[in-house]
């Protein structure tokens, strides 16, 4: 049996969904973090549909792109929420709001 | 000299603007941490060396044939834009040599009397700055090749003008009155730049030879182009000159040092208005009428100046009232088509007048500041020296024979008999008779009669140290000499400078007297200084108490005279009051309020917006990105209904 595209499409944006809202309603700078990872995934997994269905490389390359971005962005994200786990002694975003006038 | 080696002087004739150019970049770079002998020795110097040059140039241009004595030096090319071209060159002629000589040589002088002069002074190396740039200022002006680069030189001095007699700025007059120098010239300046566009849009050029040749075939006699643009170029040489209306600014000059009195208000500036009219003497020519208004205003200066002086006292302010009056001479002349005569009367003028200031200077000097003659007399045995070259000066400016000015006077007396008519004559004479009252006048309270000094500044009174008297005695050999340049009937000056004037005047600048008249205006003209010698010795050396009786018997008219014909006042209540009202309005409502108010309420808005944008950033990250992710959807959305 084959799996239709539109499930897998499905499925791509449910995830994303989900990576969306978890950005949004968390508080915990680790798991806001957890959620944008799923989101970028959510995506990757819409690339590669497309590439399968379209016979054609460029999705899977773009992946590829991504997953490089998203491993850079790790590092940096993380060093940052160290540096501010060490000045401030919390990862709650509420309590980091002095980058304002 | 250098022809040997194939260069003429002629072609060098760069150097004489340059020298005094290097001095003005040494001594204003570098004055301040050089002595005050090598400061002067670079001053003095600089002027020397142009002097020198010139004096070569000239013996170069006597080389030629008298009707190939015009040379010109183009350097490069200054401003060429669609059809207006102005290529920036020195042209050498008799009449541009003559007053190079002038402004280098009298110039020189007062630049080694400067010396002994500004000695105590503090800025002492930005005197010399100043008179430096003011001398490549003059030689520009009379040795450019075109208008355009004349008006720089003409601006050039006006400058060094206003620079030198605000000199002593702390003091407020003396800041006041270069200010007033200063704004009253651009009047005249105005008139100038007009003249000059009017030339370019007339003639398509504005080269000296080139507007002077084509102008008798474009400009009929007594067309109105002719005459609006030798009004406009008048106007201009009223303002530098201090013609009527325009001289109120000289007298008020006085508050500069002395010498740049003696070199710039009385030698060579103020003399660039009748240079000016002679080198542009082909569009005189072509306007009887302009010359008609030259004429008169000249001689009515020339009279009212001398009336003025007549009641002045302190000792500069008649000297300043002598020069106005002295220049209204040299306009009548020009006025009347005597070209010459006026260059004539000018240099002459240049060396007595010059003498006289630098006397005057010599005895303020000497009593340490006074220039109230009231407060002087008796000088004669303290300063001999200066006493006996401004004697000499009083009597060549006088018209009393051999002495330069009788020449020059008598020649402009005879030009006013035969080419205007007795009204002319009787101006000029009559000036002649005041002029030579007012100055014995002044010889006599200065030098002569009971000494009225105060007791401090008797004990301290002195002659002169030699840097003053060197410049004095030479001067005063050149007012005896100085006139024979132009001796009748066989004038030197006026077979040198015959080419320069246009071809429509050949004629009459040959004109020929009879012997006999010329003899007779001769007696005439000396009488008449005799005349004003003697009411002058009778008024204050026999009979003292004469001048203060005529004073309260005309008491009105000494009054008027006294005050200036209240000229100054008219002019305060009629130009400057209501000038200095509306800028007030200009500036209390129009630029505080208006100008002021409409950037200010630009600046309080853009305050007002950023208070209330502030609100949106809060500094929580989930806001940031809800607003991204909204912003998102929202991109999305429209995409979908839109595209």
């Amino acid at each position: 049996m084959v799996v239709p595209l539109t499930w897998y499409l499905v499925l791509s944006g449910i995830i994303f969904s989900i990576g969306a809202v978890g950005v949004l309603i968390n508080r915990n700078a680790l798991v806001i973090f957890m959620s944008i990872e799923l989101m970028l995934n959510a995506v990757n997994l819409a690339f590669v549909t497309f590439s399968r269905q379209q016979n054609s490389m460029d999705g899977q390359i773009f992946v590829f792109f991504i997953m490089t971005v998203a491993a850079a962005e790790a590092v940096v994200g993380l060093a940052i929420i160290i540096a501010l786990f060490r000045n401030k002694a919390t990862i709650n975003v509420d309590d980091i709001n002095i980058m304002k006038w | 000299m250098l022809d040997q080696f194939g260069i003429s002087f002629l072609d060098l004739i760069g150097f004489v603007i340059l020298f005094p150019l290097a001095g003005t970049i040494i001594n204003g770079f570098l004055g301040k941490r050089l002595n005050k002998s090598i400061v002067g020795f670079i001053g003095c110097a600089s002027i020397g060396l142009s002097f020198i040059v010139a004096l070569f140039v000239l013996l170069d241009l006597l080389k030629l044939s008298p009707e190939h004595r015009v040379f010109e030096k183009e350097y490069f090319t200054w401003i060429s834009s669609g059809a207006f071209r102005a290529i920036a060159g020195l042209q050498v002629d008799p009449l541009s040599v003559v007053m190079i000589l002038v402004v280098t040589g009298v110039g020189f002088l007062i630049h080694v009397y400067s010396i002994g002069y500004m000695h105590e002074d503090k800025s002492f190396y930005r005197y010399f700055t100043y008179l430096n740039l003011f001398t490549f200022s003059m030689l520009l002006l009379v040795l450019a090749n075109n208008f355009l680069l004349m008006f720089i030189g003409w601006e050039g001095v006006g400058l060094c003008s206003y620079l030198l007699i605000g000199f002593w700025f702390e003091k407020k007059s003396a800041s006041a009155a270069g200010m007033k120098a200063f704004i009253v010239n651009r009047v005249g300046d105005f008139g100038f730049i007009l003249a000059i566009l009017l030339i370019f849009v007339t003639f398509g050029t504005i080269d000296f030879t080139e507007v002077f040749h084509a102008a008798p075939e474009h400009l009929q006699i007594g067309s109105a182009v002719a005459a609006i643009i030798t009004l406009l170029l008048f106007v201009g040489a009223v303002g530098k000159s201090a013609q009527i209306p325009l001289y109120t600014w000289l007298p008020d000059a006085m508050e500069g040092p002395t010498p740049v009195s003696a070199l710039i208000h009385a030698a060579t500036m103020v003399t660039a208005g009748v240079y000016m009219v002679v080198r542009c003497n082909v569009l005189y020519t072509l306007s009887p009428f302009t010359m008609t208004v030259v004429a008169v205003i000249g001689g009515t200066t020339a009279l009212f100046a001398a009336s003025i002086g007549l009641v002045q006292n302190d000792i500069k302010r008649v000297l300043a009232y002598s020069t106005v009056s002295q220049i209204g001479y040299m306009f009548l002349a020009c006025g009347l088509g005597g070209y010459i005569t006026g260059v004539f009367h000018l240099v002459t003028h240049a060396f007595f007048k010059a003498l006289l200031f630098l006397g005057s200077g010599s005895v303020i000097h000497g009593l340490g500041g006074e220039q109230d003659m009231r407060k002087m007399g008796a000088l004669k045995k303290y300063m001999p020296i200066t006493y006996i070259t401004f004697f000499i000066g009083t009597l060549a400016i006088a018209g009393i024979p051999p002495f330069a000015g009788f020449f020059s006077k008598d020649e402009i007396l005879l030009e006013a008999y035969t080419k205007g008519n007795l009204f002319f004559w009787g101006l000029g004479a009559l000036a002649a008779l005041l002029t030579a009252f007012y100055m014995f006048r002044l010889l006599f309270m200065t030098f002569h009669g009971k000494s009225k000094m105060t007791k401090h500044v008797e004990e301290h009174v002195h002659e002169s140290p030699k840097s003053i008297l060197f410049p004095l005695i030479v001067l005063a050999v050149l007012s005896i000499v100085g006139g024979f340049l132009g001796f009748p009937t066989m004038s030197v000056i006026n077979e040198f400078l015959a080419p320069v004037i246009g071809a429509g005047h050949h004629g009459s600048e040959s004109h020929h007297v009879s012997s006999n008249l010329m003899f007779s205006m001769m007696g005439i003209s000396t009488g008449i200084a005799i005349v004003g010698i003697v009411l002058a010795y009778i008024m204050y050396i026999s009979k003292p108490e004469l001048p203060g009786a005529i004073a309260k018997r005309f008491k009105g008219i000494y009054n008027i005279i006294l005050n200036k014909y209240f000229v100054d006042e008219i002019y305060d209540a009629t130009f400057v009051k209501p000038t200095l009202g509306v800028s007030n309005i200009l500036w209390k409502v129009v630029d505080v309020r208006i100008i002021d108010g409409f950037v200010n309420a630009v600046g309080r808005l853009t305050v007002l917006k950023g208070e209330v944008l502030k609100l949106f950033q809060t500094g929580l990250v989930r806001n940031y990105a809800f607003s991204i992710m909204l912003g998102g959807i929202i991109i999305i959305i429209c995409s979908i209904l839109f595209l």
